[in-house]
């Protein structure tokens, strides 16, 4: 019988430097995934408060399909769906092609485009809270659309959308445990292997959700000096 | 006041202006996205095994309501003394109160339910001696236990979330009007609470609904189960789209069912 600490080491009788590789895969995915999310979420949020029925209609028919169905549901649409579509599109040209797909891609595609739905709404209510002035302000002073977008709308946008994004994020930072399910090896996987291996399924899994806490805090850490950087921003004005 | 100071919104421009384009192609591309996967349905359209697997969707789509059914009530009932001790006063209760909410919402429900699916095997001497070994052998037991200690974190953070965004004004006049704490709790604060909690309880359905498809992974056959067994046995992609309708159907259903409520009950708020 090892004692725990000696599963809890580094190097060939621990696993730690295994579950520490497992910690770096679900941060690198969290944090290749973030921009996507903004960015997309973004375009959906201009969309929807556009003037325009059918931009709306667009980026509401994205929320609703994105938001509507389970994560781990468009995880494996996503993984299983690119790997047949690629595949037919590839016999086409040598039959005996056999496809796979990166599961840290899809996993960064799925993960994004939930996010992005959700932060298309944090998005789009920040909009709302803009008062209309703001704009007519801009174009009085002659600023371009783009301009007035840029200088004007976005510096308090964010500051507005900050609590929500920061919840997104911990969202985002918890649901990167679903891709363990599709054979990426982050935390979750590591973890998992461990405890099948040494038979203390409690332990190991235990620690993993420290880990996944840890992060969580680490990460509120982050977003506290974020909005306090911002909001020293805000008093300056 | 008079209705003529009301501006009319301006018109919208005529034409074909840059974002109308865009709006129409987006479109375009959605209804063709939509059509292409109805489209493929119905080339793929395969009735013996329509026959053979539907049965195991039905009985799926039942395990799945039945999971997130038993979880929420439970948790409803376990986020009561959750929430009380997080709003006590005691340093000690409220700090424990605070530990559990922030470790359930903190870490992943998948964590959770695999701490304790695989996790309880750990504990089982001591589980066969108070003989609930029997209880957490079976896998839909854990994942009622995992997702009902879940949801109480999450719903006990609501509860006091809509029970402190009453103004404290209520509480002073049900005590001038002599009313006991605990009438003052049940007729005066409460319905005034849940008008504020419905939308998030409404919210955390959707979410355990959506969530109870991670209980597919340890071999518990809900909707999810179900859908990866069929694609396991057949390889054919439509047992995944038919899973995404089903549940796109259902989380729908509930988010109008809440927005209908909503408006039902606070009628008298409208003037």
């Amino acid at each position: 019988m090892q004692s725990v600490w000696t599963l809890l080491s580094w190097g060939p009788e621990g696993w730690l430097d295994d579950i520490a590789y497992g910690v770096f895969i679900t941060v690198s995915l969290a944090a290749a995934t973030l921009p996507v999310g903004l960015v997309i979420g973004f375009l959906v949020a201009l969309a929807k408060q556009s003037d325009e029925p059918s931009l709306r209609l667009a980026g509401n028919i994205y929320t609703t399909i994105f938001r509507g169905l389970p994560e781990l549901l468009t995880l494996f649409i996503i993984f299983y769906g690119a790997q047949i579509g690629i595949q037919q599109v590839m016999r086409l040209y040598d039959p005996t092609a056999a496809v796979e797909v990166n599961a840290f891609v899809s996993g960064m595609i799925a993960l994004g485009v939930v996010f992005s739905s959700y932060a298309s709404e944090v998005f789009l209510s920040a909009f709302r809270a803009i008062p209309k002035g703001q704009y007519e302000g801009g174009y009085s002073v002659g600023l371009s659309g783009w301009q007035t977008m840029r200088l004007v709308v976005l510096p308090q946008l964010i500051r507005i959308a900050l609590p929500g994004l920061a919840n997104l994020w911990l969202i985002l930072l918890k649901d990167t445990a679903l891709v363990s399910a599709i054979g990426l090896t982050d935390i979750l996987r590591q973890a998992g292997v461990a405890a099948r291996v040494t038979k203390h399924a409690f332990l190991f899994f235990g620690v993993a959700a420290l880990i996944y806490l840890l992060l969580a805090i680490i990460s509120s850490f982050g977003i506290n000096a974020i909005e306090r950087a911002v909001s020293r921003q805000q008093v300056q004005r | 006041m008079s209705v003529a100071a009301i501006d009319r919104p301006p018109a919208l421009p005529r034409g074909w202006p840059r974002q109308r384009i865009l709006g129409y192609a987006l479109v375009c591309l959605w209804i063709a996205f939509l059509a292409g996967i109805a489209a493929y349905l119905i080339l793929a359209w395969n009735g013996e095994l329509f026959a053979k697997y539907a049965p195991g969707y039905v009985s799926g789509l039942g395990i799945t309501l039945l999971l997130v059914a038993i979880s929420i009530v439970l948790g409803a009932i376990l986020s009561v003394p959750i929430a009380y001790a997080r709003m006590s006063k005691n340093r000690v209760l409220s700090g424990l109160a605070y530990a559990y909410v922030y470790f359930f919402r903190g870490t992943p429900l998948l964590a959770q339910t695999f701490l304790i699916y695989y996790g309880v095997g750990s504990f089982r001497p001591q589980l066969e001696m108070v003989g609930l070994w029997g209880f957490f052998r079976e896998a839909f037991n854990c994942a009622i236990f995992a997702f009902s200690l879940n949801t109480a974190a999450y719903q006990a953070e609501i509860l006091r979330g809509a029970i402190q965004s009453v103004p404290r004004g209520q509480w002073e006049g049900a005590a001038s009007l002599g009313l006991h704490k605990l009438q003052t709790m049940w007729k005066v604060i409460l319905p005034q609470a849940l008008i504020v909690a419905l939308r998030p309880y409404g919210n955390e359905i959707i979410l355990m609904i959506k969530g109870s498809a991670i209980v597919a992974i340890i071999t518990v056959y809900d909707l999810m189960g179900i859908t990866k067994l069929t694609y396991s046995r057949t390889f054919d992609f439509q047992s995944y789209v038919w899973a995404a309708i089903i549940y796109l159907i259902i989380v729908e259903i509930l988010r109008h069912a809440v927005e209908w409520i909503e408006r039902r009950i606070t009628i008298h708020l409208h003037r």
